[in-house]
């Protein structure tokens, strides 16, 4: 089941009918997944702070209940390279509809996936994996399974994804920490289980995923529509 | 829940066998039952009466034996009614060919017929169905026998939703060879499902094969199939329709967008070793198929051909069908020349595939197909056999299959289906190993068992 603080986050989210963010990120973490270190700033100082303490060059990322899809509305900043950039920026996202505030995080370099899931109709929940960022519906290199799966399972799903071996290391770039990814798609795979009453579907996209970790870089949780 | 009065009745009433019209459904099913199987058919009209010298009762109740089955044939309003009566007369089993319940908006009758079949502790099939083939035993069909294609009593079963889809099947089956024990017309299964009859014939033993043809499922329902399916002992190959995303739904994560219906019902077949055809021509491979080789292959195919251009499209076709054709070192081949007839020893090319050209006898392909049935870097053979080369004869399809008697691996070949090649086609499928007419049919055959994991 799921613990007190995720149910609190999803019940105060069903207004909006969708998770923010920050919150999103919280459940995730408050589940044991890893994610970057981040704040939720509302004014441009604290995000000038927020920045210094992330480390520079920092990712600023509006939050607004109205704005599912950050990026198709310019509400994403990456490469931030110091507090008069960070200023514009904030200023910038502050115009965005529905602004709540900016969520500032540190950058994190590695390979971007894809890891979702939703509730299926015929099959209950299920699971996606594969190469993950903007271009997540351009390529769809992805593979999905029923939830829950096993780690010993995902290893087969991962194979099915073309760029496989872009995440094993390939001409001389590094992979990915392929256990660290297995438990985390197995991991996300049991929580869906646990939310599939209260959920439509899940995006972390991205997971970026290292030599040395796999971090949740953005989440986004659909909430189940209230039919009654 | 006994499913066995429906495929093995003893007994069998026709309700709503009408007087004057012999074209009526309920006619056509009677008089099939009754002239042609072992079944015994009892009409049922409320009107009484005689039907050709036979008395037809006014209703189930007035049989004096016990019915194991009743194909109903009734106005939809009718329908509840004759159920509460097979309930009261401890009948085993119904099939409800009548329509005009949801499809046509009459959700009431829908509800009803539901409700009664929740009361019943017999199966119903149905509404809006064909019912069921029983090689040799039951058909209620209401095709005349006369226009029916019968493929010849098999060991491979097939459920389908819909009625049309699986007539269609039997044709095929019967072009092909393939063997039937049941076909399955579920139609809107308000009472019984596919997973129920999922569960039936995984224990039937007349069935070694199940095969499906989903529209689609209810709530939940896909994942208690895949599931039963995953733990099948026998393979299950399932067909879709419904395969274009429905309307323009509005999505709002990534996720659902990629996953849409189709995308996830064909990744969870494959999550759980269900074989999906992706068209009927597939189906029916896979049938045959794994009908004769229920078992599992890692796909390392060796390939014999007397064509270079055969051959050469059969490995394409392979490679694109993620198989793999090992390429067999010089001494694998150094033998196999050294046993080859002597007119062709120097002219055939051994590298995999083995072609040995227009000159090859009947002993050529049999040596051949033997030698690569011992290496263990083959798991199957293709054969693909052109009648029309000149020292090619009738009695090479029997002695091919000899080879996988005694050798135990899997042979699949291509034979063009024509009439004058029957004795060579025969050759195979009468010794349980599968033909197809084509290069692309004989590597979907090994496709079928690479991807079954029941087998």
């Amino acid at each position: 089941m799921l613990n007190k603080t995720a149910s609190a986050i999803i019940e105060s989210s069903r207004k909006y009918g969708w998770v923010l963010e920050p919150d999103a990120k919280r459940l995730f973490a408050e589940a044991g997944f890893d994610v970057p270190r981040f704040e939720w700033v509302r004014s441009v100082d604290e995000a000038v702070a927020a920045g210094e303490r992330a480390g520079w060059p920092a990712v600023a990322k509006v939050v607004s209940p109205e704005v599912i899809h950050k990026s198709d509305v310019g509400g994403v900043a990456v490469g931030i390279e110091g507090p008069d950039e960070m200023r514009e920026v904030f200023g910038r996202l502050s115009g965005i509809a529905g602004f709540e505030g900016v969520l500032v995080e540190e950058m994190i370099p590695g390979i971007e996936l894809i890891v979702g899931g939703k509730i299926d109709e015929q099959f209950g929940p299920v699971v996606l994996a594969g190469m993950g960022g903007m271009g997540v519906e351009i390529y769809k290199d992805t593979a999905i399974r029923m939830a829950p799966i096993t780690e010993g399972n995902v290893g087969s799903m991962l194979d099915e994804i073309t760029a496989v071996g872009i995440l094993r290391g390939y001409r001389g770039s590094a992979g990915v920490d392929m256990g660290k990814l297995k438990k985390l798609i197995a991991d996300f795979s049991a929580l869906m289980m646990e939310m599939a009453d209260q959920i439509e579907s899940v995006d972390l996209n991205p997971v970026i995923c290292t030599e040395k970790k796999c971090v949740i870089a953005d989440a986004r949780i659909i909430l189940k529509k209230n039919d009654n | 829940m006994d499913f066995r009065t429906l495929f093995e009745p003893k007994t069998m009433a026709v309700v709503g066998l009408s007087l004057s019209n012999e074209r009526h459904p309920a006619n056509i099913i009677y008089n099939k039952n009754y002239f042609r199987y072992p079944v015994k058919v009892f009409g049922v009209n409320p009107k009484g009466g005689m039907y050709h010298k036979e008395k037809i009762y006014r209703a189930i109740s007035e049989i004096p034996e016990k019915i194991d089955l009743a194909v109903i044939a009734v106005r939809a309003e009718h329908v509840p009614g004759v159920l509460k009566e097979c309930i009261d007369s401890w009948v085993g089993g119904a099939i409800v060919i009548s329509g005009g319940f949801a499809e046509t908006g009459r959700l009431d009758l829908r509800r009803q017929f539901e409700e009664i079949a929740t009361q019943a502790d017999f199966p119903i099939l149905g509404p809006n169905c064909l019912g069921i083939y029983s090689s040799g035993l039951v058909d209620s069909l209401f095709l005349p026998s006369e226009r029916m294609v019968r493929p010849d009593p098999g060991n491979v079963a097939i459920v389908s939703q819909s009625g049309g889809i699986l007539v269609d099947q039997m044709v095929k089956f019967s072009e092909q060879g393939v063997g039937l024990s049941r076909a399955v017309s579920i139609g809107n299964k308000a009472a019984v499902k596919e997973l129920d009859l999922l569960n039936y014939l995984a224990r039937d033993e007349k069935t070694d094969v199940i095969a499906f043809y989903i529209e689609g499922f209810g709530p939940g329902e896909g994942r208690e199939f895949v599931t039963a399916a995953g733990r099948s002992p026998k393979p299950v190959i399932v067909m879709k329709a419904g395969k274009s995303q429905a309307g323009s739904r509005a999505v709002s994560s990534h996720t659902a967008s990629i996953a849409g219906d189709y995308a996830v019902f064909s990744s969870v077949m494959s999550q759980y070793g269900i074989v999906e055809a992706k068209d009927e021509y597939a189906m029916v491979s896979f049938c045959e198929s794994l009908s004769c080789y229920p078992k599992g292959i890692e796909g390392r195919v060796g390939i014999v051909t007397a064509s270079g251009g055969h051959g050469a499209v059969a490995v394409d076709t392979c490679e694109a069908s993620g198989l793999i054709v090992p390429q067999f070192s010089m001494e694998v081949q150094e033998a196999l020349r050294g046993r080859l007839s002597a007119s062709i020893q120097p002219i055939a090319s051994l590298g995999n595939p083995i072609d040995l050209t227009g000159s090859a006898r009947d002993d050529d392909f049999v040596i051949a197909a033997s030698e690569l049935s011992r290496l263990p870097d083959v798991d199957c053979v293709i054969v693909l056999l052109l009648p029309y080369i000149p020292e090619v004869t009738s009695d090479v399809g029997a002695r091919l299959s000899r080879v996988y008697q005694e050798e135990g691996k899997p042979i699949v070949a291509y034979v063009p289906h024509v009439e004058k090649y029957m004795m060579i086609i025969e050759g195979f499928q009468l010794n349980k190993v599968p033909v197809s007419s084509s290069i692309e049919g004989a590597v979907l055959m090994v496709e079928a068992m690479k991807r079954c994991m029941q087998c």
